[in-house]
């Protein structure tokens, strides 16, 4: 039992007693109290270790392999200078940008399901993601040589947007679930729509730079790509983590959340901002790509057992998710690099199928 | 209020409607409504469906601000107040309340605490010792750590109900706290109401829709018709069959309850079988 008591006796008369805590531990120093659940402790950091693992795996093999013992060399600056070229320059971007791509789309998810009360309320569902996409392809076809800076701002101008329309649309006396996926799924369809018909105007070097994108894509990222959404999840992730506390609140219901001292538009509109934040930087980085964020916040929960929103796994799952998929991307037809959307959705179809028919017979859906 | 004031007949009361008017958009439902609930009493508001009697109690908790008139919380309006501090004064269970899948019944209870927490204090000695008094209360302490999904409706009713007491507040609002149970987990949930009442002296307010439960368990009744209160007392001094028939539009009649000496209401049978009707009157009689 971790936790300090104030008296011995008080102490004494607790052991004795059946804990009340769930599935939480007590930390306790002086004034200070956290509670934390020591399962999603332990899988956070089995999941963190094997993105390190499948992270070092992915930068040692490829055209020129690097073998493994180097790769770690190199990561504490210890390496030759070629070593330093491949593994700093070409292939530890994209491995980061896939990691923090998938750790953001993760929690992106997690976030709007949590808010939807709905494992279908995820942003790539709901529309959001689509948004971005048209955003950023906006800026792609119509600024000459657009910056990632600008196709980033692009893309969280565009979630913004998208977000607001699919809320103000659904908006009928508060959010409900079903309206809300409903409306997404269409407003979604709608602006993939208009992407197709942009494309379909731009000039060839355009098109050709923003379907490629559009797949969803980890190919020949840099640390141009690693920085935007590296910054993001530096200040977006600390705030999802924050909130994490009012969502399951309101995962009780509107009434009872605000009966426990929660501000509904409020906390609802940070916990939008931060989740559209996450899922427009993400989308700027790689693209669309496709399921991570309907698949992480499921698996997350059902490993740490939680029954709301839990963070810090989320992103993790998010992360192994998409570093292992563009792994599979990259090696699997080799010398071929297919797009890392491909194989997130080869593997998250069959998972989203398992869930629907499981949930649908249980009735949650 | 001073206190040289004459007491009022009534006992001082904390939370008080004065002049509300509520509506949904554009629909008025309740209309210049002032009430007083007194203090540490048990306060039951009746009346027909649609009367607005949970859209009043909505506004007590702060979740529908009044177009016109004021909720006062310890004489401040209430939706000036911060909603973590009204959170620490008044507890609402809502008619009806989502659950995660999968919950254990302690991290739900755990989560009625939290008007009381802070970032860096999230789990205190307090917060525990108070989860465990709620589920000792509410006898579901051997429920702590089940998962919601797998109890029964009662069980269910009085794990939430843990909910709001480990919220530790000195009022309590519960909307229908019965609906869905059988009558005995309804005799359950107001017996632990009532004994909440006594040993804590929290004041209770409380929408129910049975007659005779509101007479027995209330110390004060609030009957409502069509966004107006009728009636509003002791359930000994209101609750006549001229009141009845006025509020729901039946006709009965009130008779002594043996066991608790409250009114009883015994409607009369409505339609066919006035013969049968004649019988219970004798019985009645009796």
């Amino acid at each position: 039992m971790i936790g300090l008591a104030h008296s011995p006796t008080d102490e004494a008369r607790r052991e004795t007693q059946p804990s009340v805590n769930g599935r939480a531990r007590a930390l306790r120093w002086r004034g200070v109290s956290v509670r934390l659940d020591s399962r999603a402790v332990i899988v956070s950091l089995v999941l963190a270790s094997m993105l390190v693992v499948v992270g070092c795996w992915s930068i040692s093999v490829g055209d020129f392999p690097v073998p493994m013992s180097d790769v770690v060399r190199t990561l504490l600056g210890r390496g030759t200078s070629s070593s330093e070229f491949i593994v700093g320059t070409l292939r530890l971007p994209r491995v980061l940008t896939g990691a923090m791509v998938g750790a953001a789309f993760g929690v992106s998810g997690a976030i709007f399901q949590s808010l939807a009360k709905n494992p279908l309320g995820s942003p790539d569902v709901i529309g959001f993601t689509f948004g971005s996409a048209l955003g950023a392809v906006l800026v792609i076809v119509l600024v000459d040589a657009a910056s990632s800076v600008a196709v980033s701002a692009g893309a969280v101008v565009g979630g913004l947007l998208t977000a607001l329309v699919v809320f103000v649309c659904a908006w009928r006396r508060g959010v409900q679930a079903h309206r809300l996926v409903l409306v997404g799924i269409g407003v979604g369809y709608a602006l993939a729509a208009l992407t197709n018909y942009l494309l379909t105007q731009a000039n060839i070097s355009d098109a050709q730079r923003a379907s490629v994108w559009l797949t969803g894509s980890l190919n020949g990222r840099s640390w141009d790509h690693v920085r935007p959404v590296g910054a993001g999840l530096l200040v977006l992730l600390p705030m999802a983590i924050w909130m994490a506390r009012s969502l399951r609140l309101l995962e009780l219901g509107d009434d009872t959340a605000a009966a426990l001292g929660l501000r509904l538009g409020r906390t609802r509109l940070w916990v939008v901002v931060i989740g559209v934040g996450l899922a427009a930087l993400a989308t700027a980085s790689a693209g669309p790509v496709a399921f991570v964020a309907l698949m992480a916040p499921p698996i997350a929960r059902r490993l740490v057992h939680a029954p709301g929103v839990t963070i810090v796994p989320t992103a993790l799952v998010g992360a192994l998710l998409t570093v292992s998929a563009d792994l599979m991307a990259r090696r699997l037809l080799a010398p071929l690099e297919l797009p890392v959307g491909i194989f997130t959705a080869v593997l998250g179809a069959p998972y989203l199928l398992w869930l629907l028919t499981r949930e649908t017979r249980t009735g949650e859906l | 209020m001073s206190v040289l004031n004459a007491p009022d007949l009534r006992s001082s009361s904390r939370l008080r409607a004065d002049g509300v008017r509520l509506a949904y958009d554009s629909h008025v439902v309740v209309d210049e409504l002032s009430l007083s609930i007194p203090d540490g009493k048990v306060t039951a508001i009746v009346g027909a469906n649609a009367c607005g009697k949970s859209t009043l109690l909505r506004a007590l908790a702060r979740l529908l601000r009044p177009t016109a008139g004021r909720v006062l919380l310890d004489g401040e309006e209430i939706h000036r107040l911060k909603t973590k501090e009204v959170a620490r004064r008044l507890g609402l269970l809502p008619q009806s309340s989502t659950c995660p899948p999968g919950i254990l019944v302690a991290d739900l209870v755990a989560r009625g605490r939290s008007p009381h927490q802070r970032l860096l204090q999230q789990w205190s000695l307090a917060d525990e010792d108070m989860v465990r008094d709620a589920l000792i209360a509410t006898e579901t302490l051997d429920l702590a750590d089940r998962p919601i999904d797998e109890l029964s409706g009662g069980q269910r009713q009085r794990v939430w109900i843990a909910m709001v007491l480990a919220q530790a507040t000195p009022l309590l609002l519960l909307d229908e706290p019965t609906t869905f149970l059988d009558i005995a987990h309804q005799i359950d949930v107001l017996d632990l109401v009532a004994d909440l009442n006594q040993r804590r002296q929290t004041t209770v307010v409380m929408v129910l829709h049975d007659l005779n439960q509101a007479c027995r368990y209330a110390d004060h009744i609030v009957a409502m018709r069509a966004g107006r209160i009728v009636a509003d007392g002791r359930p000994s001094d209101v609750i006549t069959a001229e009141l009845v028939e006025e509020v729901f539009g039946l006709e009965c009649i009130v008779i002594t309850d043996p066991l608790a000496g409250t009114p009883l209401v015994v409607p009369r049978v409505r339609r066919q079988c006035a013969a049968h009707s004649a019988q219970l009157l004798e019985y009645a009689a009796i």
